[in-house]
């Protein structure tokens, strides 16, 4: 405590403390995140099999990657069940939340209800639908024994179509989050505003339309991008459900990517199709990341 | 009781130059008050001084001792923050201890100095209750008493009563005047209330933009101000301020306005008063009166709005060009109305002049 | 302008109750979407209660006309995960056996570094914070192969420690999200106030900080619990043949059954595995709710 009129010295002790609590944190950023990332890219620059080689090949192996039919098939797949699976999850979402602000009895059991297939696994969703979509003995059957004898539903086997019951069981998962997040934004929303709506006259349906989703862009953002990446990270719903088939029709791209490094031991192809993944994210992103950078800026300001 | 010097500090936030070459030199047992809005650099001086931030240039004594890079706990100091900043899952007598058996002390001196604190704020009932169990008054005064058992040379305030509702404030403030009357100790008190700062400080450090702008008692302060932010700044409801000309004639000196003149002449300016020369006249309040006494000269106001405030009452108007109020004895009739023309007195002493330029007091 | 009156002249006193019609369609509606949302669990526990007879011959919604639970106890016991035929039991074990060091060791990490973050500010700590956060929207199938390589160098693949290296890996991001978004709210003079009692580094931590994160733990913890138990791809590969967590035990046995399918014992296998995170659900609901919706927040 007694200081002689000269400058302490404890200065970088100080700074030191803090410095070693984060050592893991960098640990984990530098060795398992970029590093990692770095030997993924510099592996598909390579003529890889089973293990690494450094033969440098330049771009061959994407150019080989977009030749595949398989690889192009996964990523028209993910399009196709990205996208119906973001606008399934926000509109059954948003009706939901809306339905439950209506000050509704026994709203926790209802919120319970619609949030629960989000606490279990892909892989329990996927066997739950697989079994229920069983076109021998699941719901065409017991359709068909309440006497609609020409009743089908064969989505599940059907080259053109299993990529909607995938789809619908992803939707029957994760609307709920979206439910939950729009809720918390709907109870946000300052209730004298559904007052004024009422003087100026407006239906609540017009009310919820153009006043109160306005409001929710930030619940509609982060849904967005949380369900972006579900999409992106999409394996053990496939694997469980339908392995990919009938065909290719419910190939995903995480999944080519894991039967290429593991199954087919073509590490080459898969760490360039695991970088083309790893682009369209960051391709992404940016711009959101931008956009919202921007407006923080814009706020503080 | 230490003496507190700050010499050529800077303090800069990124690129940002928050503090920059200040000195200041805090008597022993002196309250020190640091007044001005938020953002002009006061709270970061004050943490600057407790070791909480740090510094880019510059040294912090205290007592005998260059503290500029020690630890908070070295510095011989008490804090008490604005936020209360108790620990909240601690008892009162837990938050109050909590410093000193970091420092190891024995229990049975911490358990006297923890004692001796409490009942000195009547703390004394409360030692058993967590701090979400307390009154906000309760909880400063906790939060007082949690300074207090370090025996400190210095205890610093950050805005200590302004999460306080009004009445409160006042009986605290009143507190804390004798809590400094009692120990003698050297305070350092940052507030943005001026109430507080004229009736709290031995001096006070009016801040802006990083820079100390005027130190002297609260007397000179109000009465004095250096310059024209200052005038602006202390005083309730604000001082007026006239834009104008200086004029010289016949050893008379006036202040030409746009509509009319005002007559100087016995104030006393700094320098000589020269022709021509762009100023801003302040007058605060209570400086207009309606009676007339040895000296005085008259102004002519145009009345708009009369508002009565209990004890006094406020007369705004129009005068030689500018918006103005007159504070008035709430027994002063007959009240003029809206639009009628009346004529103030005002001594031209104690009035206050400054360059419309450099906005400092000629 | 119509000649009928704007007011009825004689109202008085309170509006004259009417059949609400509105809210009769709301309650239909909140009604029809819950059973559809509950009709998957119907139909599993409906299945796993029937023999494969009652399977077979009866409609999936059906109640079965003897509920048995021996489709369970297979599924417990003896059904095959693959080369061995011992149900589930072993699953369940090592998932446990990874759940418990996988949700400690993320959480006190996140726990740590957001609170070194947040207060002592150290240099360089909002880079690291934008790059793990960063971390959160990679598909994992990037880092994975080298991470093989890099945990089997150090004698971290293909056992409990290495799922557990992995799990604490991907955590880092969200917990330490959670832990800092949380410590920020926290007033920043309480943390002043102890750096002027006299406390230390860890002291803070240990007597100011980690007594007022009872809320944010439990959120962690719920979070890193159900994530865990559900996962399903490092489980895969990186927990090793002897370690293969419950929801891979839970594929195999559906998806690698030969011969005749055994529906019903599929199913007690699938709500075995779902039990854990969905009574954590049941229990915890609103904290469940506050973990997702902190993963949604931007930092």
């Amino acid at each position: 405590m007694a200081q002689d009129g000269s400058i302490s010295m404890r200065r970088p002790l100080k700074l030191l403390q803090g410095q070693t609590a984060l050592l893991p944190g960098w640990l984990i950023l530098i060795v398992a995140y970029i590093g990692t990332i770095l030997w993924t890219a510099r592996i598909s620059f390579t003529a890889s099999r089973s293990i690494p080689v450094d033969t440098f090949v330049g771009f061959d192996q994407y150019a080989r990657l977009f030749r595949s039919n398989r690889w192009v098939q996964s990523v028209e797949n993910m399009l196709l069940y990205g996208s119906l699976f973001i606008l399934g999850c926000l509109i059954i979402g948003f009706l939901l939340a809306v339905l439950l602000d209506q000050k509704v009895k026994g709203e926790s059991v209802f919120r319970t209800i619609f949030l629960y297939p989000y606490a279990v696994s892909f892989v329990v969703t996927g066997l739950v639908w697989q079994w229920v979509l069983n076109p021998s003995l699941g719901l065409q059957k017991a359709v068909r024994d309440l006497g609609f004898e020409n009743f089908t539903f064969d989505w599940l086997v059907d080259r053109d179509r299993a990529i909607y019951v995938l789809t619908g069981a992803a939707v029957w998962q994760a609307s709920g989050l979206v439910m939950a997040l729009m809720l918390a934004g709907l109870r946000g929303v300052d209730g004298d505003l559904w007052k004024a709506a009422r003087v100026d006259g407006a239906s609540a349906p017009r009310y919820y339309l153009r006043v109160v989703l306005p409001l929710l862009k930030p619940s509609i953002f982060s849904s967005v991008v949380l369900l972006g990446v579900a999409v992106i990270k999409s394996y053990d719903l496939v694997v469980a459900m339908t392995s990919g088939g009938p065909g290719n029709a419910t190939e995903l791209p995480a999944k080519f990517i894991m039967d290429y490094l593991f199954g087919r031991q073509n590490l080459g192809l898969a760490t360039a199709a695991s970088v083309v993944l790893l682009v369209t994210v960051i391709a992404v992103l940016a711009p959101l990341a931008y956009v919202q950078s921007q407006r923080a800026r814009r706020i503080r300001t | 009781m230490s003496q507190v010097a700050i010499k050529n500090l800077d303090i800069t936030f990124g690129s940002n130059r928050v503090i920059q070459n200040l000195d200041l030199q805090i008597e022993p047992g002196e309250f020190l008050v640091l007044l001005g809005a938020s953002g002009c650099g006061k709270s970061t001086l004050l943490n600057a001084v407790a070791g909480l931030t740090d510094v880019a240039g510059g040294q912090i004594w205290i007592g005998e001792n260059n503290v500029t890079w020690a630890e908070p706990k070295d510095r011989g100091i008490g804090m008490v923050f604005q936020s209360y900043a108790l620990y909240p899952r601690m008892t009162v007598e837990q938050n109050m201890s909590f410093g000193l058996e970091m420092a190891r002390h024995p229990k049975a001196e911490i358990r006297e100095r923890v004692a001796r604190a409490a009942s000195m704020l009547q703390l004394k009932p409360l030692m058993q209750r967590r701090p979400a169990e307390l009154s906000g008054g309760q909880r400063q005064r906790v939060a007082i008493g949690r300074a207090l058992v370090r025996d400190a040379d210095v205890y610093l305030f950050d805005e200590p009563l302004s999460n306080l509702d009004a009445k409160l404030r006042t009986e605290l403030r009143v507190e804390l005047k004798k809590l400094h009357a009692e120990l003698g100790a050297t305070m350092i008190y940052v507030t943005h209330d001026q109430v507080e700062a004229l009736t709290l400080a031995n001096r006070i450090a009016v801040m802006q933009g990083g820079v100390i702008q005027q130190l002297a008692s609260p007397d000179e302060i109000y009465r004095r101000p250096v310059n024209r932010f200052v005038a602006g700044f202390v005083g309730s409801p604000g001082m007026n301020f006239i834009e104008g000309e200086l004029q010289l004639r016949d050893g008379k000196v006036d202040l030409k306005t746009a509509r009319g003149n005002l007559d100087v002449t016995r104030y006393p300016f700094a320098e000589r008063p020269e022709d021509g020369r762009k100023v801003t006249l302040g007058l605060r309040p209570e400086h207009l009166q309606p009676e007339p006494e040895e000296g005085w000269c008259p102004a002519s106001l145009t009345v708009s709005v009369y508002e009565s405030m209990g004890a006094d009452a406020l007369l705004c108007g129009e005068l030689s060009g500018a918006t103005v109020s007159v504070k008035l004895p709430s027994d002063w009739s007959p009240i003029p109305p809206a639009g009628a023309r009346v004529t103030m007195w005002y001594d031209a002493s104690k009035v206050s002049i400054f360059d419309a330029v450099t906005e400092s007091r000629l | 302008m119509s000649s009928r009156p704007l007011f009825p002249a004689h109202a008085e006193g309170p509006r004259p109750a009417r059949l609400n019609l509105g809210r009769l369609a709301l309650y239909l509606c909140l009604i029809a979407a819950a059973a559809a949302f509950l009709f998957p669990l119907w139909v599993m526990v409906t299945t796993s209660l029937k023999d494969m007879e009652a399977v077979r011959s009866g409609s999936i919604f059906g109640w079965p006309a003897q509920p048995s639970l021996e489709a369970w106890k297979s599924a417990w016991t003896s059904a095959c995960t693959g080369l061995t035929c011992e149900g589930l039991r072993g699953g369940f074990v090592n998932s446990l056996l990874i759940l418990v060091p996988s949700v400690a060791l993320p959480v006190a990490l996140g726990a740590v570094t957001g609170y070194a973050l947040s207060f002592w500010r150290p240099r360089g700590g909002k880079l690291l914070f934008g790059g793990l956060l960063i971390g959160l929207f990679i598909p994992y199938q990037v880092f994975i192969y080298p991470l093989v390589r890099i945990l089997s160098s150090v004698g971290l693949y293909g056992n409990i420690g290495g799922i557990v290296a992995v799990h604490t890996i991907f955590a880092m991001p969200i917990m330490l999200l959670l832990f800092r978004n949380y410590y920020a709210s926290l007033p920043m003079d309480l943390f002043k106030a102890a750096r002027i009692d006299g406390g230390g580094f860890w002291t803070i931590f240990r007597r100011v900080v980690l007594p007022m994160s009872a809320p944010i733990i439990v959120v962690a913890v719920i979070l890193q619990v159900t994530g865990v138990w559900n996962d399903f791809l490092f489980g895969l590969i990186f927990a090793g043949s002897d370690n293969l967590p419950m929801t891979v035990q839970l594929n195999n046995i559906v998806n690698s059954a030969r011969g005749a399918q055994e529906y019903n014992v599929q199913m007690a296998a699938t709500i075995l595995t779902a039990l854990v995170p969905l009574i954590v659900y049941f229990f915890s609901g609103r904290w469940f709710v506050r973990g997702i919706a902190a993963g949604a927040v931007k930092g």
